[in-house]
């Protein structure tokens, strides 16, 4: 199938890109989820905005508390370590999960974010890393944490007229510990469950994060989790048995990883 | 053996285009003034239509079933006995009997225009009880696919038995019901067509990505009402068929009519949405099956009741016959057994027509009764290879006729499994099974369980008369023929009607060639893909080019090489008996005086002076036939191993390894051989745990991209061990046997025993394909594990 007809334009600062969505626009950046889109004629945008002519969102920045990834940074300039990675790694070899190559060379970390498809890996690891999204509509920039970001499937609290600028990840101690895992029938699908745990000694930061749901990535409250606690954390989420069971096993194995 | 004769592992010729990306495809044609088609398809899978709305101004450029006058439906009738015969119309008229049929046509200067165009049709219908499940729709049926039948049954038969005996002698009965998925054929090119008006020869020339070209046009020919020899089909390079490029779809006929109408050429590249959501479906079986055998393993006999879910229309040439039919006559496999009942019904659905797929109906009929005798074998505590071999047919025995009276022609199938087992190691799983402390390097030891499984088939290829009439379907295959011509400069062109979608005939025929006239395969070229050019083929499906081409071009170049002999034998001045072809080279036995074929060759055509006064002026231009000795195949087999790791948490099963004994007799080229192992292994993987097609309540497929779909990549297809067994057919020209098909036929019963295997000491066995993590752990809740 062919794509229906629509306009192009290609703006250069944020500024020209907001007021173009606030015209009706749609933003468009790696197109790896938007063109299939397109082309099943699921979406009839008039006109496409497309990103990645602005310099702003291809921009990297670093202090001493976080680093700064401008939502335009594709999968494999993580991936390929090619920008800063504040977990020492673990971003990187989320990133090389997603997909195939040619995905990740084109796909984009605010654009997989604004997508907030459930089963996407952003959402979740962003989740799990308290990532800041900076958020520029026709009013100003405001900030919103991802957690509150995604509120349901393909949803979040942006409006049709803002955009995603760039992501702010906090940086966490050297003995900080990260684990990830996910469950694909194949290389390259989508999950049908992610599991996602951080601990910082240090700081006694502690998050974990269930995703690939039929929602928003939920965050674990439970501090210690034995098997029970596991049961009893999935045991509201998922469609059902089998998922349920995914979902446990997901987060289990997540943990294996920083035990 | 030569170097580059039958036998060698030559590379492929094919090799230099494909691999530079050179390869020449229908949607490579273009044509001034080419005009594109999009089709507005069903949305629902059972709808009367009342109106189909063109839009207003454009009606010129929307086409629908009103105007194709004279245009007659697809029929594919099968001479079988109570076969009921379905109209699959070329545009919808009255009803619609599944999602995806074609109710307009839209032209436009592009595809995406085109598209624009079929979105602003709109139809008015009114929807009806799709049929969807093939047990209700046999038992108790929703709604009636065809009123007129009075019910949903294309056809129903029965292999008739008396069992009381086995009953009363049996050790065990083992009953199970066994299904396998609807499926989805994927070549990695879909269908296209191009067609242009010839308006010198008053001739529609067709570009179609066909595999059996003279057969889509007797069809087209029939629904068009003009005769064959106004059509033309070009089948160009075609990138996959396995099946499906055999059919005579509806958009072939409806864009050969437009082509017609407008006087323009037009084309229409099937997409992968279209192919998976009305084309080609294939494969999905339901089994009810009791196995009785006696202490020691011994089959005594199999009562099985089969339903093939046919989808809603017969298609054209294979019938909606083809699998439940073959099911009753190929179910007992290698096996002897001493009674053998089989009742099938091919059952008419909502969905898009079944269509034959690599294995045909083997690969449903292994996965059911080589999953029956690995429970046999379990219920009866013996090894399930043991079991395989108790009950295989013998060498000594061969040529075999087995108890649906197939006739084996050669073979030795208890070395395969035998062979089998020692590859994969299989005292050594059973080891470590033992042990239960598995020291994988990956993965999580507790959740893990390994198993082995095999299975063995059996595969009938390039059957011919005998086997075909009595299906009494459109196409009935007997002899083949090739159409050989020596050019002056010594170059030998071959003609045939079959024609390759990946199985490099244009090689293996030209190692045909080298055997029997010693020319070079560098000097052959193969024409085919044509049928202007070529002579009449049934085409190539059925495992059956390699035998019936190659028979074919074996037995035109030694009608090339009985002149070229003659006329050398002149200009030499020697006997003909005293010459042979060797190298490039016509020779005096015994002696170094020579001449090139090309010498030969030139002397023909440039210097006719010099030939003998009685030269047969038939010339270095030969068309001739082949039919083998015994018309109902050859019999390649196979048995396949695996072993596997199941993660009984998750459901997600990893093949550890793979190992595959296959005898196809005498391999033409082993390395294609070879591939075409691989690649239908491939897709035996993807049979066993990866490809569905589910359909909602409503008859909606619910796999409609690749994202929903899932194929095995190359992560997923293990990287398999081949042996092979050469023991040549009696019956063909080189002993060869037709193996095409098999390597897509054993991997889902061998996958599916080994996870068998594994589960079976927490109480769980799984007899549905595919098997996915949802399947296996919703099994593995079922008893609380």
């Amino acid at each position: 199938m062919k794509a229906p007809a629509f306009d192009y334009a290609r703006p250069k600062d944020v500024a020209e890109a907001v007021k173009l969505l606030a015209e009706g626009g749609r933003a468009a950046a790696g197109t790896q989820s938007l063109g299939p889109m397109l082309n099943l004629r699921v979406a009839h945008p008039t006109l496409l905005v497309d990103l990645r002519g602005i310099d702003e969102l291809r921009s990297v920045s670093e202090n001493e508390k976080a680093v700064t990834l401008g939502a335009c940074i594709t999968h494999a300039q993580i991936e390929d370590r090619k920008v800063p990675d504040p977990t020492g790694g673990t971003m990187a070899s989320v990133a090389a999960s997603i997909a195939y190559r040619a995905v990740r060379n084109r796909g984009t970390i605010g654009g997989s974010l604004a997508h907030a498809d459930p089963a996407a890996d952003w959402p979740t690891a962003l989740t799990l890393l308290n990532a800041v999204a900076l958020i520029q509509g026709p009013k100003g920039r405001r900030e919103i944490p991802v957690e509150s970001l995604i509120t349901g499937i393909f949803t979040t609290v942006l409006a049709a007229d803002e955009l995603i600028v760039a992501l702010r990840i906090p940086k966490r101690s050297r003995r900080a510990r990260y684990g990830y895992w996910k469950f694909c029938r194949k290389a390259g699908e989508f999950a049908h469950a992610i599991g996602a745990v951080l601990q910082d000694p240090e700081t006694r930061e502690w998050r974990a994060v269930l995703g690939a749901l039929s929602g928003p990535p939920c965050l674990i409250q439970e501090k210690t989790l034995d098997d029970a606690s596991l049961i009893s954390s999935v045991a509201g989420i998922g469609e059902d048995a089998y998922s349920r069971r995914l979902h446990a096993v997901a987060l289990k194995r997540a943990l294996a990883q920083i035990q | 053996m030569t170097a580059k004769g039958v036998g060698a592992r030559l590379p492929r010729k094919e090799d230099e285009r494909f691999l530079r990306g050179q390869g020449e495809y229908v949607a490579n044609i273009r044509l001034p003034g080419l005009l594109e088609v999009a089709f507005v398809r069903s949305p629902m899978a059972h709808a009367r239509i009342r109106a189909v709305a063109k839009p207003a101004g454009l009606e010129t450029l929307v086409f629908t079933a009103e105007d194709l006058e004279g245009v007659q439906p697809i029929r594919a009738v099968s001479g079988l006995k109570g076969f009921k015969a379905s109209e699959q119309p070329i545009l919808a008229r009255g009803k619609v009997r599944q999602v995806g049929e074609l109710v307009a046509m839209c032209v436009a200067q592009t595809r995406a225009e085109a598209e624009d165009l079929a979105d602003l049709v709109e139809i008015q219908s009114e929807e009806l009880p799709a049929v969807v499940d093939m047990l209700q729709a046999r038992a108790h049926p929703p709604a009636l696919v065809h009123e007129e039948w009075g019910d949903n049954v294309f056809l129903e038969s029965l292999v008739d038995d008396d069992l009381s005996q086995v009953k009363r002698d049996a050790a065990v009965s083992v009953k199970r019901k066994i299904k396998t998925a609807r499926q989805h054929m994927s070549p990695m090119e879909g269908r296209g067509v191009v067609c242009e008006w010839n308006r010198r020869l008053g001739q529609l020339v067709m570009h179609s990505a066909a595999q059996m070209p003279h057969v889509n046009r007797a069809g087209l020919a029939e629904c068009l009402g003009i005769d064959q020899g106004a059509i033309r089909v070009i089948a160009p390079d075609v990138g996959g068929g396995f099946g499906y490029k055999g059919i005579l779809l509806p958009e072939e006929v409806a864009l050969a009519w437009l082509c017609r109408r407008l006087g323009r050429p037009v084309r229409w590249i099937e997409d992968r949405r279209e192919q998976l959501s009305a084309n080609a479906n294939c494969r999905e079986h339901h089994y009810d099956l009791t196995l009785y055998a006696d202490a020691k393993g011994k089959i005594l006999g199999i009562d099985c009741e089969a339903t093939v879910d046919s989808g809603a229309y017969s298609s054209y040439p294979f019938s909606a016959c083809l699998e439940a039919a073959q099911v009753g006559s190929i179910l007992p496999g290698p096996y002897k057994m001493d009674r053998y009942r089989c009742r099938t019904w091919s059952v008419a659905t909502n969905k898009a027509p079944i269509l034959p797929y690599r294995g045909v109906a083997r690969t449903g009929v292994c996965f059911a009764l080589e999953l029956m005798v690995d429970a046999a074998a379990r219920e009866l505590g013996i090894e399930p290879h043991e079991m395989r071999l108790a009950n295989l047919v013998q060498p000594a025995e061969m040529p075999f006729d087995n108890i649906t009276k197939k006739h084996f022609d050669s073979g030795d199938y208890p070395e395969a499994v035998r062979r089998a087992a020692q590859m994969i190691g299989l005292a050594k799983i059973r080891e470590q099974q033992k042990s239960a402390t598995e020291n994988l390097s990956s993965g999580y030891p507790a959740a893990r369980r390994i198993g082995v499984g095999f299975s063995i088939y059996c595969e009938q290829a390039a059957h011919g008369t005998s086997v075909y009439h009595g299906w009494g379907i459109p196409m009935v295959p007997g002899h083949e023929q090739c159409a050989a011509r020596l050019t002056p400069d010594g170059v030998l062109e071959l003609r045939i009607g079959a024609h390759s979608h990946g199985q490099g005939m244009e090689t293996t025929l030209a190692q045909v060639a080298h055997t029997v006239l010693g020319i070079d395969t560098n000097n052959v070229r193969l024409i085919h893909g044509d049928t202007a050019l070529t002579p009449y083929s049934t085409g190539t499906w059925g495992s059956r080019s390699m035998v019936m081409s190659g028979g074919a071009v074996a037995a035109a170049c030694d009608a090339i090489g009985a002149r070229v002999k003659s006329i050398a034998s002149k200009l030499l001045e020697v006997s003909a008996a005293d010459l042979i072809f060797e190298n490039g080279n016509i020779r005096v036995e015994g002696t170094d005086r020579r001449l090139t074929l090309a010498e030969v060759a030139h002397t023909w055509y440039r210097k006719p002076q010099l030939l003998p006064a009685d030269v047969d002026p038939a010339g270095l231009e030969a068309t001739a036939g082949y039919k083998a000795k015994v018309d109902t195949g050859t019999f390649s087999y196979a048995c396949h191993a695996a072993s596997v790791a199941v993660d009984t948490e998750t459901g997600q099963v990893e093949i550890l390894d793979y190992v595959i004994v296959e005898d196809g007799g005498t391999l033409v080229n082993p390395l294609i051989a070879d591939g075409q192992v691989y690649g239908g292994t491939a897709q035996g993987v993807g049979t066993a745990l990866y490809e569905e097609m589910p359909f909602d309540a409503q008859g909606q497929p619910l796999a409609t991209t690749l994202a929903d779909y899932l194929l095995p990549s190359a992560t997923e297809v293990p990287a398999m061990r081949i042996d092979h067994l050469e023991t040549p057919s009696p019956y063909t020209r080189f002993g060869q046997k037709g193996i095409g098909e098999g390597g897509a036929i054993a991997p889902p019963a061998a996958i599916a025993n080994a996870v068998n295997d594994a589960l079976a000491p927490l109480g769980v066995e799984i007899t549905e394909s595919p098997l996915t993590p949802r399947r296996i752990v919703e099994a593995l809740l079922r008893v609380g594990k």
